[in-house]
């Protein structure tokens, strides 16, 4: 099965006065058509930047410096902006932290939605305006009609990043690229967003990318993961792979800082150390300073380990039993 | 209030006509206080330039003669009665009678209104087409030469003295190029009953130089704050999605950064509409426009009171009705400040 979205060695570099920061480092990935990713990584880690990059939104001082992102047989990288706007909001749809800062606040929900409608397809204004309201009833807001004329700070967090998502979803996109949506909500609210996410994926095929720093959001919800750390990808595999059986340290660690029922009393693992600086970073595995396993090897860049089963990871001295 | 439901529920609209009436009734009684505390400076100032009776009578005139005129035009009152007799008298829509003129003062101002009012207004126009326009293309293009370019000749714009770009302008596009008439205000036409010069393609001519020279250091204002603006604006998160929606640049520009953009600046562009109203003295005396600012320049030489009064209670009222319309703008461009 050809993959929907494969990533290859994409590098997003931001260069400024005091030097290039290496957000997206060499990284490479693949999404089956239907599949959810889970992208997983510390604030920082690169996984908002891997997310505009796919996109091309990238703006300056960033830029691209290397790799591909192949998306249906077309290099999105060396796509000219017209052909890439007329996929974005389109085939590729994108889902943003927080709606209340993404949505513009002095417009309603109607006119932002229909002109999403109307960049994509030529459509009359009633019809541009029917599908708005059918979209936002299929993710659960009652009376459409009304909330068309509403504004965004009419509406709650949890109906705001509906909005969002039914936004996403007018123009059934094969691939979402969710970026931390349900971070600012409640666990109950978060809760109903992801099953309501996982439905729409299953009924329309839609694949998706969700970025977030909860391993436990992602257990529930995707297929597979790719754990990033300073700006590369770590680990990657199946979700049952990497969970249950974490290769690199810094996954290990993340699994580790995770409360669960099994531990009640006792104190939580965490890692030692801050996220290092990007400016400038070292050659070398980025993660070897807090890390109980480093030694001298670490300086190397260590090559990517391959199992047969497509679980992959970045570490000389890899974790074979997951301790907690 | 706002809506805070956050499960399923309807968020009823708010009855919002009745609040905005309400508050246009609440806002015209507060304007009225003002007019009545502008109304005791106004007098009180006046009264503490100087006797208006020596202007008025001949140099050769007797004690007696003096003294007659004072008691004739009520100088000779004390200030308080004076006040009182002014305030009956403004109940009734009479601001005096013009010590020169020998008109009601009120209409003498008004009949130059016209004049300064449709040069002011050619100015607003000017400068918030041009502003904005140049504006949002300084911030398109902020590092590059055209958005330099912009930002220094706006630089050039506020700094010029209005005196000085008005002899120019008429020395350049009038004197040695001919294009447009040095002076007047050239034929009106009437339209609805309203005589205006931008009625009739003469008058058009002829207000031109003017209110460029007028519109000037608006222009630069307005240019600065919409590329300010426009520039934070473009890296804002809804700008982002907008792109990441794949929205038209076309419309994300005219849209949604314009209209985030036009919020702050209507306060300003109205604050600066009274001040073009107020302090167009300099661009009328310049090119000879028979509007409120030569009668008002007129009227302090001759210390002719009631005229300076009335001036300046129309001037505060101007003030007053541009404010409420702003206010009502604002509430429109933003619909978050209705909602409290």
């Amino acid at each position: 099965m050809s993959a929907l979205l494969e990533v290859r060695g994409l590098s997003t570099h931001f260069t400024g006065r005091t030097g290039t920061v290496r957000a997206v480092d060499d990284i490479s990935f693949s999404v089956a058509r239907g599949q959810v990713l889970g992208l997983v990584g510390e604030s920082g880690s690169g996984k908002s930047v891997t997310g505009f990059s796919i996109l091309g939104l990238i703006d300056p001082p960033g830029r691209i410096v290397a790799g591909q992102v192949m998306f249906q047989g077309r290099n999105l990288v060396t796509l000219g902006e017209s052909a890439l706007r007329g996929l974005r909001g389109n085939r590729l749809a994108m889902i943003f932290q927080d709606p209340m800062l993404t949505l513009n606040p002095v417009l309603s929900i109607g006119t932002q939605m229909i002109e999403t409608v109307l960049a994509h397809e030529q459509v009359s204004r009633a019809e541009a305006y029917r599908r708005a309201r059918d979209s936002l009833g299929l993710v659960g807001i009652p009376s459409p009609e009304e909330r068309l004329a509403a504004y965004p700070h009419q509406f709650s967090g949890g109906m705001r990043q509906r909005v969002a998502i039914a936004i996403a979803t007018l123009h059934r996109p094969d691939l979402i690229i969710a970026d931390e949506p349900t971070t600012a909500l409640d666990v109950t609210i978060q809760a109903q967003i992801l099953a309501e996410m996982q439905t729409l994926s299953r009924d329309f095929g839609t694949a998706l990318i969700w970025i977030t720093h909860d391993l436990s959001v992602v257990a529930g919800l995707a297929d597979a993961i790719a754990v990033m750390y300073a700006g590369r990808i770590v680990e990657a595999g199946s979700v049952a792979d990497v969970l249950d059986r974490p290769r690199h340290p810094y996954t290990s660690g993340l699994i580790g800082s995770v409360p669960s029922r099994n531990q009640r009393g006792a104190r939580l693992r965490q890692i030692p150390g801050n996220t290092p600086s990007l400016l400038n970073l070292p050659e070398g595995c980025a993660f070897r300073s807090r890390c109980s396993y480093a030694d001298t090897a670490c300086a190397q860049n260590p090559p990517l380990s391959e199992s047969a089963s497509g679980h992959s990871s970045r570490c000389f001295h890899p974790v074979h039993e997951h301790v907690g | 209030m706002p809506c805070r439901s956050a499960g399923p529920g309807p968020c009823s609209p708010s009855p919002s006509e009745p609040r905005v009436l309400l508050y246009v009734v609440r806002r015209l009684g507060q304007s009225v206080l003002l007019l009545l505390a502008m109304s005791m400076i106004v007098f009180l100032a006046v009264y503490a330039i100087g006797d208006p009776v020596e202007l008025l009578v001949s140099p050769q005139a007797t004690q007696a003669e003096i003294a007659a005129t004072r008691a004739a035009f009520g100088l000779d009152q004390p200030l308080t009665t004076q006040y009182g007799l002014f305030l009956a008298n403004a109940l009734h829509g009479d601001l005096g009678r013009s010590f020169i003129f020998h008109e009601p003062a009120l209409a003498l101002v008004v009949s130059r209104m016209g004049a300064t009012l449709e040069l002011a207004l050619s100015a607003l126009l000017i400068a918030t087409t041009l502003g904005i326009a140049l504006g949002l293309i300084a911030a398109l293009h902020s590092d590059g030469w055209i958005g330099r370019a912009i930002m220094s000749g706006s630089i050039l714009g506020l700094s010029l003295p209005t005196f000085w770009v008005g002899i120019l302008m008429l020395l350049c596009f009038s004197l040695w190029l001919g294009w447009f008439p040095a002076i007047g205000r050239g034929r009106t036409g009437d339209v609805f009953g309203i005589a205006s010069s931008l009625f009739t393609l003469d008058g058009l001519r002829h207000i031109v130089l003017p209110a460029s020279t007028l519109a000037l250091g608006n222009t630069a204002l307005t240019i600065r704050l919409t590329r300010s603006g426009a520039v934070e604006v473009l890296q804002s998160e809804f700008v982002k999605y907008a792109r990441a929606r794949g929205l038209a640049p076309r419309r994300i520009l005219m849209v949604h950064v314009l209209r985030a953009v036009l919020i702050p600046l209507i306060t300003i562009v109205g604050i600066e509409f009274g001040g073009l109203i107020a302090f167009s003295v300099v661009t009328e005396t310049i090119f000879a426009w028979p509007g409120m600012g030569k009668l008002i320049i007129d009227s302090i030489y001759v210390l002719d009171r009631p005229v300076i009064v009335a001036y300046l209670m129309v001037i505060v009222f101007l003030f007053v009705v541009i404010n409420l319309v702003v206010d009502l703008l604002y509430r429109l461009l933003d619909p978050r400040i209705g909602a409290n």
